[in-house]
């Protein structure tokens, strides 16, 4: 166990970039290492990463390993495998952080399967516990009634996925050293079992949910889809984006795609506003990462009241309409 | 087309909160009384998932389930649903493990059923939701993975999949046999026709125990020691919520708008 040490981040490049994801992952990576008093590395992997090892420096990592390879511009789950399990059978990393992204989500559990580590999934939180120093992951379950902290106390790597804006991003310091070190090797062909045929890249009306800082979301006390348009028209003020609980999107109100909560997306916007939803956990626990929770619901006992920060007990119908005006006039003045 | 599927009944994750009880020492949570544990909603799409092949292409779904001898009823349901035969693997040695048992148990009942094409999950389950049995089964198996499918066709022998990305989805194209997991995605489930729960009420449904598919104890210790929860705890809500009021509804979103106008 002595033999692994140091904290990697397996990064992700975006638009020729460092992921948002990876620069909070570089973020609390840096944290957990200065904590256990170990370096901080990352793996980049892609064909044109050029400055971006620099950048991952600036943003606390000691190292930057770089896996050069035109096989690895975009996520290829087989190559991403081979790759980074290569590197950690060769720098034993004892923590392993990746995002709770779309490339996370399948690579981890991989990597795990293959390097017979400890994983937990979809954290919230991460620290080193001060004694054993081992890692200490937080995440939640059962729908999000229920939070469970997850130790590995002897399978190596320790790893987790993040769940993205969880924690602030790393703070850039451009005069930080480090050392870039290529991944040497190669990437067999023969070993890459799953054939990318396209990407397609789907066009969201408005702002995409997950990015969004403004959420409108409706739940089945709606009623209608001609009703569901009060809750798009609050949304479109906002500049923000539509969310739907599970309910409504059962009754076709809204596209599955937007469906907030435990088998949907996850998102913190800045504000969230629920309206006529009942806050089942499984719901609740889609974003329970928001800045500033609203309520709006007949029912003064419903669950969501007790997570929301602002409220109002009352019937959407009359609220909605007023709310909005209000805003827009607030917006344009 | 022969698919294997791997079903987890859990509780009923749409139960009120107040509902909600743990047993923090056992770190295991109370089923609440009168509450009928469910299929997991991700597996219920695998399934369906399933049964659109079938609808297709024809063939066997068999469907395998972990836990206790009750979860013959998430078996039974995806019978209804149009799956054909059914497994329970229930043994003491079974409780408590984590994602590596889990996968293992069910890679040793999959090496028993044998001749499949597809094996499918859902992408993670609705109660502990560790979202990584597939993949781990995968490894063990030997076969292809790819996770957060919305979509499954069977072209020319092999598997066509549709899997869900952040901004759109990716095509994907895997041999077969190889492991897919499932998401919400793919839409909702089939509901069970009469002769579907006329086939399921009449289905035997065999308990398979460790011996019975070779499981080894040695292998099941080891498996336990990847991770440990050291805590499980009811999360106390701190938020003081602020209730806004007016002399009508209407009043009482004109004062919002005027609270939340400052944080925009």
């Amino acid at each position: 166990m002595d033999t692994h040490k140091g904290v990697l981040v397996c990064g992700e490049i975006a638009e020729g970039k460092l992921a948002p994801m990876t620069i909070e992952l570089l973020g609390v990576g840096r944290k957990l290492a200065n904590e256990l008093g170990e370096d901080l590395s990352t793996l980049l992997m892609g064909s044109k990463t050029g400055g971006l090892g620099q950048e991952a420096i600036a943003y606390g990592a000691d190292k930057v390993y770089m896996a050069e390879d035109g096989l690895l511009d975009n996520y290829n789950s087989d190559a991403y495998t081979q790759v980074t399990a290569d590197l950690c059978r060769k720098v034993f990393p004892s923590i392993m952080l990746l995002g709770h992204t779309d490339v996370g989500c399948d690579l981890a559990p991989r990597l795990n399967g293959r390097l017979g580590g400890g994983l937990a999934m979809d954290c919230m939180a991460l620290s080193v516990d001060p004694t054993t120093k081992l890692l200490v992951s937080t995440r939640l379950v059962f729908g999000g009634n229920a939070h469970a902290t997850v130790i590995s106390k002897s399978a190596r790597p320790q790893m987790a996925t993040l769940r993205p804006k969880t924690v602030p991003p790393a703070e850039r310091n451009d005069s930080r050293q480090g050392q870039v070190i290529p991944v040497e090797g190669k990437i067999d062909p023969s070993a890459l079992k799953i054939r990318v045929v396209e990407r397609i890249k789907e066009e969201v009306e408005g702002v995409k949910l997950e990015d969004a800082e403004f959420v409108v979301t409706g739940g089945r006390g709606i009623g209608s889809a001609q009703n569901w348009g009060m809750v798009r028209e609050l949304a479109r003020v906002l500049g923000g984006a539509v969310g739907a609980t599970r309910p409504a999107c059962d009754e076709g109100w809204a596209a599955v795609t937007l469906q907030v909560g435990q088998s949907g997306k996850v998102v913190s916007p800045k504000l969230y506003i629920a309206v006529a939803l009942s806050g089942a956990m499984s719901h609740i626990s889609g974003c329970l990462g928001s800045k500033c929770i609203v309520a709006i619901n007949k029912d003064k006992e419903a669950n969501i009241f007790n997570v929301a920060h602002f409220g109002i007990v009352g019937d959407y119908k009359e609220v909605l309409p007023a709310l909005t005006a209000k805003l827009k006039e607030l917006k344009s003045a | 087309m022969n698919t294997i599927v791997c079903v987890k009944q859990v509780l009923d994750p749409e139960i009120p909160p107040a509902k909600f009880k743990i047993d923090a020492e056992a770190k295991q949570v109370i089923p609440p009384p009168g509450v009928p544990p469910v299929i997991s909603v991700y597996d219920e799409r695998a399934v369906e998932a399933a049964c659109r092949l079938k609808d297709k292409h024809k063939g066997k779904i068999t469907v395998i389930s972990m836990g206790s001898a009750k979860a013959s009823d998430v078996i039974k349901h995806a019978i209804s649903m149009g799956a054909d035969d059914g497994f329970v693997l229930q043994d003491e040695a079974f409780e408590n493990l984590d994602s590596f048992g889990t996968a293992y148990v069910l890679g040793k009942a999959i090496q028993k059923i044998g001749g499949y094409d597809l094996v499918l999950c859902g992408r993670q389950a609705a109660d502990w939701g560790a979202g990584q049995v597939g993949s781990i089964l995968a490894e063990i198996l030997g076969i292809p993975v790819v996770t957060l499918a919305f979509a499954i066709e069977a072209v020319d022998k092999k598997l066509r999949v549709k899997r869900v990305l952040n901004d759109g989805y990716e095509v994907l194209e895997a041999p077969m046999p190889s492991l897919i997991t499932v998401s919400s995605e793919i839409g909702l489930p089939r509901l069970p026709g009469g002769m579907g729960l006329m086939l399921a009420r009449k289905k035997q449904i065999p308990v398979w125990k460790a011996k019975d598919i070779g499981a080894e104890s040695s292998q099941l210790d080891k498996a336990k020691a990847h991770t440990e929860v050291t805590s499980l705890s009811v999360p106390t809500r701190k938020t003081e919520c602020e209730l806004i009021t007016g002399g009508t509804p209407g009043e009482a979103g004109v004062n919002l708008a005027l609270k939340l106008i400052k944080l925009i």
